[in-house]
């Protein structure tokens, strides 16, 4: 199987409201950057380009191909999109990659969230018969999900604010990040609850952006002449729709997806994980087989900042680059999509 | 389950689930500079810094290129028609009565056509490379929208060439 390489990363700032900029505008800066930074000029110079965006953000139909007007997408160019977090055009690319149809690919993901109330708007991300009609928002359903967990005895809210004060106190080092800062666990235990047991702290925040990533062949990278991160393996698994038919209090998905892309075949020394609330690192964390000399969420995670449809390339990006300047060989990186963690996706770097 | 109540059991063909969802819509920085100067009755386009294409109405960034279109280009109220179609079928909630004209327009000094109203002639003399102007409304209408423009009418002036329309660059 073809090595793939992780050549060039960006992302934007996690802004509550990128105001008058429209999707074109986000995108735009992190296209050119991340282009710019292995030496090429547009999408004509990658064999595929794909984008993860959601039409439900921005409320209009097809609205993701405007996306591609950021492109310079002259044809012919072979390009697709998923209605997924980016970490999953990735995952197409990849296999594009891995068949011999492409040798290097440009991969994006963009998410305005700001228009909307998107905990509301992401209640259509449920099935359409029995959960979607009730209107049930992704926080109520994160909610569920941490009262089955602390009841389970595997986790306590002291657990979830230490989650929290991490990740304030590691984004400090992120200027991406939207919240940062040095918070104590008692601090934050002190709040009141929003939809209990969760507090607002353990909710990520709303936040506007982009990410944009570059990846080839092992060969092409050399071409290109830039430093790499490879990707060793990649997975991703579904669970069921109904939280019903699920234990929430583990990630089976995570499990299978980690197994299959090998995160225990080497020593982990830093892993992104997509928790946009607290609970749900310290559920990802288990289920990825993680011990506490693994370094979770040096950024901060998407508590300091979630860009919907682009954090789960970010993780993958913020991994890569941390193995392309030489701070460590072989790292984690994890993304979710859907309620409550059903979908996950996990991915293994190491040094070339 | 008893035989008697399948018998009883009305196949489901469908559901009703209605969605309503609100959204504060924002058109862009560069969509909106232009809709400020249409609402000061003025088509001003857009210019790509690479291809020097001129694109009405600016989106953001040209297509062609993937670069923003910083520089603005104050177009005449002169278009020539690319493109057109003429509607006999009425649309419902549109008060306009058919048939009308719908024309794909070229400004003067743009590289992209849009689509508008021609009004003011005979459907059947409208044509592909026929010379046209904006027939703004009185200015206490204006608004931020194309509606700021009745229609467009014919003017006298020679056509331009099919292969010609939309060509010129103002390098």
């Amino acid at each position: 199987m073809r090595d793939i390489a992780i050549v060039s990363f960006v992302q934007s700032d996690c802004v509550r409201d990128a105001g008058a900029l429209n999707e074109v505008e986000l995108i735009m800066p992190v296209i050119r950057k991340v282009l710019d930074n292995v030496g090429i000029q547009s999408a004509q110079d990658v064999d595929f380009t794909c984008s993860g965006s959601c039409d439900y953000l921005q409320g209009a139909a097809f609205a993701f191909v405007l996306g591609v007007d950021a492109l310079g997408a002259v044809p012919p160019i072979k390009e697709s999109h998923v209605e997924m977090d980016a970490a999953w055009a990735l995952y197409e690319a990849v296999l594009k990659i891995r068949m011999g149809q492409a040798d290097s690919a440009l991969l994006y993901g963009f998410g305005k969230s700001s228009p909307g109330e998107l905990p509301i708007v992401l209640s259509q991300q449920l099935d359409p018969y029995y959960l979607s009609p009730l209107w049930l928002d992704t926080v109520s359903s994160a909610a569920l999900q941490a009262r089955a967990l602390l009841d389970s005895g595997k986790a306590t809210e002291a657990d979830m604010a230490e989650v929290v004060a991490r990740s304030r106190k590691n984004a400090k080092s992120n200027p991406h990040a939207q919240l940062k800062g040095d918070v104590s666990v008692d601090e934050l235990l002190a709040e009141p609850t929003y939809l209990s047991p969760l507090r607002k702290h353990d909710c990520c925040p709303i936040s506007d952006g982009a990410s944009a990533m570059i990846i080839a062949t092992v060969e092409k990278a050399k071409e290109w002449g830039k430093p790499y991160a490879v990707l060793k393996g990649i997975d991703h698994r579904i669970e069921s729709h109904h939280f019903g038919a699920r234990d929430l209090t583990r990630s089976v998905s995570t499990e299978i997806a980690a197994k299959a892309a090998g995160v225990a075949d080497g020593p982990v020394e830093v892993a992104e994980i997509y928790a946009p609330f607290s609970h749900q690192e310290i559920i990802l964390k288990k289920a990825l087989g993680l011990g506490d000399d693994t370094v979770i969420n040096p950024s901060g995670g998407v508590l300091a900042g979630n860009q919907m449809m682009a954090s789960g390339l970010s993780r993958v990006g913020e991994v890569a680059n941390r193995i392309i300047k030489g701070e460590i060989k072989r790292g984690v990186a994890h993304a979710t999509s859907g309620h409550a963690l059903q979908q996950n996706l996990v991915a293994v770097l190491e040094g070339a | 389950m008893s035989d008697a109540n399948k018998e009883a059991l009305e196949p489901i063909t469908g559901i009703e689930s209605p969605v309503y969802l609100d959204y504060n819509f924002t058109a862009g920085q560069a969509t909106a500079r232009y809709l400020t100067k249409v609402k000061e009755g003025k088509l001003v386009g857009q210019r790509c810094p690479s291809c020097r294409n001129v694109y009405i109405p600016p989106r953001g960034a040209c297509a062609a290129c993937g670069v923003a279109t910083t520089e603005e280009v104050e177009l005449s109220n002169k278009a020539t028609v690319q493109s057109f179609t003429i509607v006999h079928i009425p649309i419902p909630g549109n008060p306009i009565k058919p048939p009308y004209v719908i024309a794909n327009l070229v400004p003067d000094g743009a590289n992209i056509s849009f689509l508008h109203l021609l009004s003011e002639c005979k459907n059947e003399d409208v044509r592909i490379g026929m010379r046209v102007e904006a027939q703004w409304k009185d200015a206490s209408e204006w608004t931020y929208a194309m509606e700021n423009i009745k229609y467009f009418t014919p003017i006298d002036e020679p056509d331009v060439p099919a292969e010609e329309i939309g060509r010129l660059k103002d390098a």
